[in-house]
């Protein structure tokens, strides 16, 4: 680790969103911070200190923003640790995770929320920032610290997997974070109707004989809180849509101007339900993998820029709680190592640009969210990926660096390797 | 074989070729397969009624019967069958046993592995659990119901009952009523009777017909009347109100007023009815008792 010592990378293709800069360069790095871009051209004589960084033509990219992943600490330890986790992001080449709030104690008071800060700082990997939970114990309630915890440094507030359903309580939560202007980020599903759910409603759920949950559902709940956000005037995140008939929703709503942003998973991008096939518990995520008609309408939602941030939904679940029989089997799937090589397939595929895949993990969550990070330009923070896009990988689920491994992408074949990975000038994954 | 009817030892002479180690889906077996395994049930059909029952075919072998679910006749035919071909037979339900102690499937079927058993009949209330049972374990398994999944060996019963009704199952139309939403019995018989070229309905109310039914092949009648019109086969499936969260249509004892069959108004040739758990208080059964029928 080369904590103090200048970094410079020579002779890299710099793709920046946030300028719309895509072009050869050379990036240098001092005290933690971007010191120099020289875009276009390559950099003149350099003190011997600097640590020099060929790049031999691969990308570089502004480090990747996650803003949905959940560890096991605090309570959950033995599912993901902020350490493990850390790892798994670095080897990912995501260089900061948003935390979600439903670990035990659940993150709704400032206290909580200053141990994650503690520990995160303590473990010097990457840049980890906590969301808080909107309503006490997330139970959808009575509402938690919202500013006290926007304060101690949350950035945004949410009951992670639950629904909110009262919505008086939701309505109250829109109104009081926006006087923080905190987002209030929720994953519209009717709770009624995805009770016990499993899966997706339609003739695979039904022959497989699985619990299942209409698509309709979230769109019922999205016009609600959408609705609540056009009162409010709030700044709401929608939570993973996923859905075509959601979709619909969410663009009329944005175009008459609600404050919203959507977010997809990667899971839904890259899975449908088929690829449950014979019960594969590591492909149930919630909420449920959907149609194919749904996934094509996520990935042009990306491609057309209304969905504007990806998230890995990364949620460990060991062995114990996934080997178990589909419906009583934990939901959620690792993603932080996979998220950057599956999100090039598409930019393989030729279905989305490269500089506009690479926005949804980088300028786009960092300008949701008020962060300096995700952008290559002098004064940032030094948070980079030097990968190789082209690079074949068949991902082995086992050599993940998360302590759980259920991973749906275990075999799959994807193109895109993080080389390095450095978060504040410092090198944290090498491969 | 000593002691097995001749029409059973001319079947036995044959040479079978099975060769998947599971089974767990109707759709694990072809149509061959099923005329193989209906013409040995057949066979066995006479051993039964024979004073001598018993053969050795499975001597040596041992049959679990792990059911998680509440059976009866399904259990006891398991065990009946293992201990008339030879088989030692051991029951487990979960209350009497570790299960309720907090041991996942897999901890048990582990367990159960290490004393060798050939043969694993297991019920669950989960979709999907026998195929996760036979990924763990090193002797076969056979799905005797995995919640609303399926349960094939009730297929080939069902069929090997119209077979002998009407010596064939091809160009049959099977009525299939009641609950098919929850009903693993009818995803097996739709696709085991469908393979062996039997006209199926699904007659039901709209709540408790998957919404994606008409993409099987079947035809679907919300008319009781309607739907059994012109069948060879009636088939009537119970509430399953054990699985039903909340109210899946109104009043059970009224749940679908045509939900009565008239067998009268069936085909023109002798409408046989398999019945799925044929229970006195039944709703459509209820109905009939009271209207003195």
């Amino acid at each position: 680790m080369s904590a103090g010592r200048p970094l410079a990378f020579t002779n890299v293709r710099i793709v920046d969103p946030a300028s719309g800069f895509d072009g050869p360069g050379a990036v240098v790095v001092t005290e933690g911070v971007i010191a120099d871009v020289v875009q276009g051209g390559d950099l003149g004589g350099l003190s011997k200190d600097v640590e020099v960084v060929d790049g031999a033509g691969k990308l570089l990219i502004p480090g990747l923003i996650d803003i949905r992943v959940k560890t096991g600490e605090p309570g959950f330890e033995p599912r993901e640790t902020l350490k493990s986790a850390g790892r798994a992001a670095a080897a990912g080449g995501v260089t900061t995770i948003v935390v979600q709030p439903d670990t035990s104690p659940v993150m709704d008071e400032p206290s909580v929320v200053d141990f994650v800060l503690r520990r995160a700082r303590d473990i010097e990997l990457v840049n980890v920032y906590p969301a808080g939970a909107a309503t006490k114990g997330a139970q959808g309630e009575r509402m938690a610290e919202i500013g006290l915890m926007h304060e101690a440094g949350c950035l945004y507030v949410t009951d992670a997997d639950r629904p909110i359903v009262n919505s008086k309580v939701f309505q109250r939560v829109l109104s009081y974070a926006k006087a923080f202007d905190t987002p209030v980020a929720h994953r519209p599903s009717d709770p009624w109707l995805s009770a016990g759910a499993a899966a997706t409603s339609g003739e695979f759920a039904a022959r497989m004989g699985l619990p299942n949950v209409p698509a309709i559902a979230e769109k019922i709940m999205l016009e609600r809180d959408l609705a609540l956000a056009e009162v409010t005037g709030a700044k709401l995140i929608v939570d993973q849509l996923t859905t075509a008939a959601a979709l619909e929703t969410f663009e009329r709503a944005v175009k008459r101007g609600v404050n919203a942003t959507a977010t997809t998973s990667i899971n839904h991008l890259s899975f449908n339900e088929l690829d449950i096939g014979d019960y594969r518990t590591f492909c149930k995520v919630d909420p449920p993998l959907r149609s194919e008609d749904d996934r094509q309408a996520v990935i042009d939602a990306v491609a057309s820029g209304l969905i504007k941030v990806i998230v890995s939904a990364h949620t460990p679940a060991p062995a114990e709680e996934k080997r178990l029989p589909y419906d009583e089997a934990a939901p959620g799937a690792v993603g932080l190592e996979t998220l950057l090589a599956a999100l090039l397939a598409f930019h393989h595929e030729g279905r989305i640009p490269l500089i506009d895949l690479i926005r949804t993990v980088t300028s786009a969550p960092a300008e949701l969210l008020g962060l300096p990070a995700g952008r290559i330009a002098k004064g940032a923070p030094a948070d980079l990926v030097l990968c190789d896009p082209n690079a074949p990988v068949v991902i082995d689920a086992d050599k993940l660096m998360s302590k759980s491994k259920n991973s749906p992408f275990d075999g799959r074949m994807l193109q895109g390797k993080v080389l390095r990975t450095v978060v504040d000038g410092r090198t944290v994954h090498r491969a | 074989m000593s002691g097995a009817p001749t029409g059973l030892n001319e079947v036995l002479q044959r040479t079978f070729a099975f060769p998947k180690r599971h089974f767990l889906s109707a759709t694990d077996l072809n149509e061959i397969e099923v005329a193989n395994l209906l013409d040995l049930a057949d066979g066995f059909v006479s051993l039964n009624r024979q004073t001598s029952k018993k053969l050795d075919l499975l001597k040596g072998r041992t049959l679990m019967n792990l059911f998680f679910e509440n059976s009866t006749r399904t259990q006891s035919s398991f065990e009946l069958a293992g201990k008339r071909l030879g088989a030692d037979v051991v029951n487990m339900s979960p209350r009497s046993s570790s299960i309720s102690k907090g041991e996942t499937l897999i901890d048990t079927a582990v367990t159960l592995n290490a004393m060798q058993p050939d043969l694993l009949v297991i019920r669950h209330a989960s979709s999907g659990a026998a195929s996760l049972l036979s990924q763990k374990v090193g002797c076969s398994v056979i799905n005797a119901g995995d919640g609303q999944h399926e349960h094939p060996t009730q297929a080939l019963l069902d069929a090997l009952s119209m077979r002998r009704a009407f010596g064939r199952i091809a160009g049959l139309k099977v009525a299939i009523c009641g609950d098919v939403l929850h009903s693993r019995v009818a995803r097996s018989n739709i696709a085991l009777l469908q393979m062996l070229g039997a006209h199926v309905r699904l007659v039901g109310p709209p709540t408790l017909i998957p919404a994606a039914a008409h993409r099987w092949n079947v035809e679907v009648f919300h008319d009781m009347r309607k739907g059994v019109a012109g069948c060879d086969v009636v088939m009537m499936l119970r509430l399953q109100l054990e699985r039903m969260d909340g109210v899946m249509a109104p009043l059970a004892a009224r749940v679908f007023p045509l939900l009565r069959p008239r067998p009268r108004e069936a085909g023109p040739g002798r409408a046989g009815r398999a019945r799925d758990a044929p229970r006195p208080n039944e709703p459509w059964r209820r109905d009939r008792l009271r209207r003195g029928r």
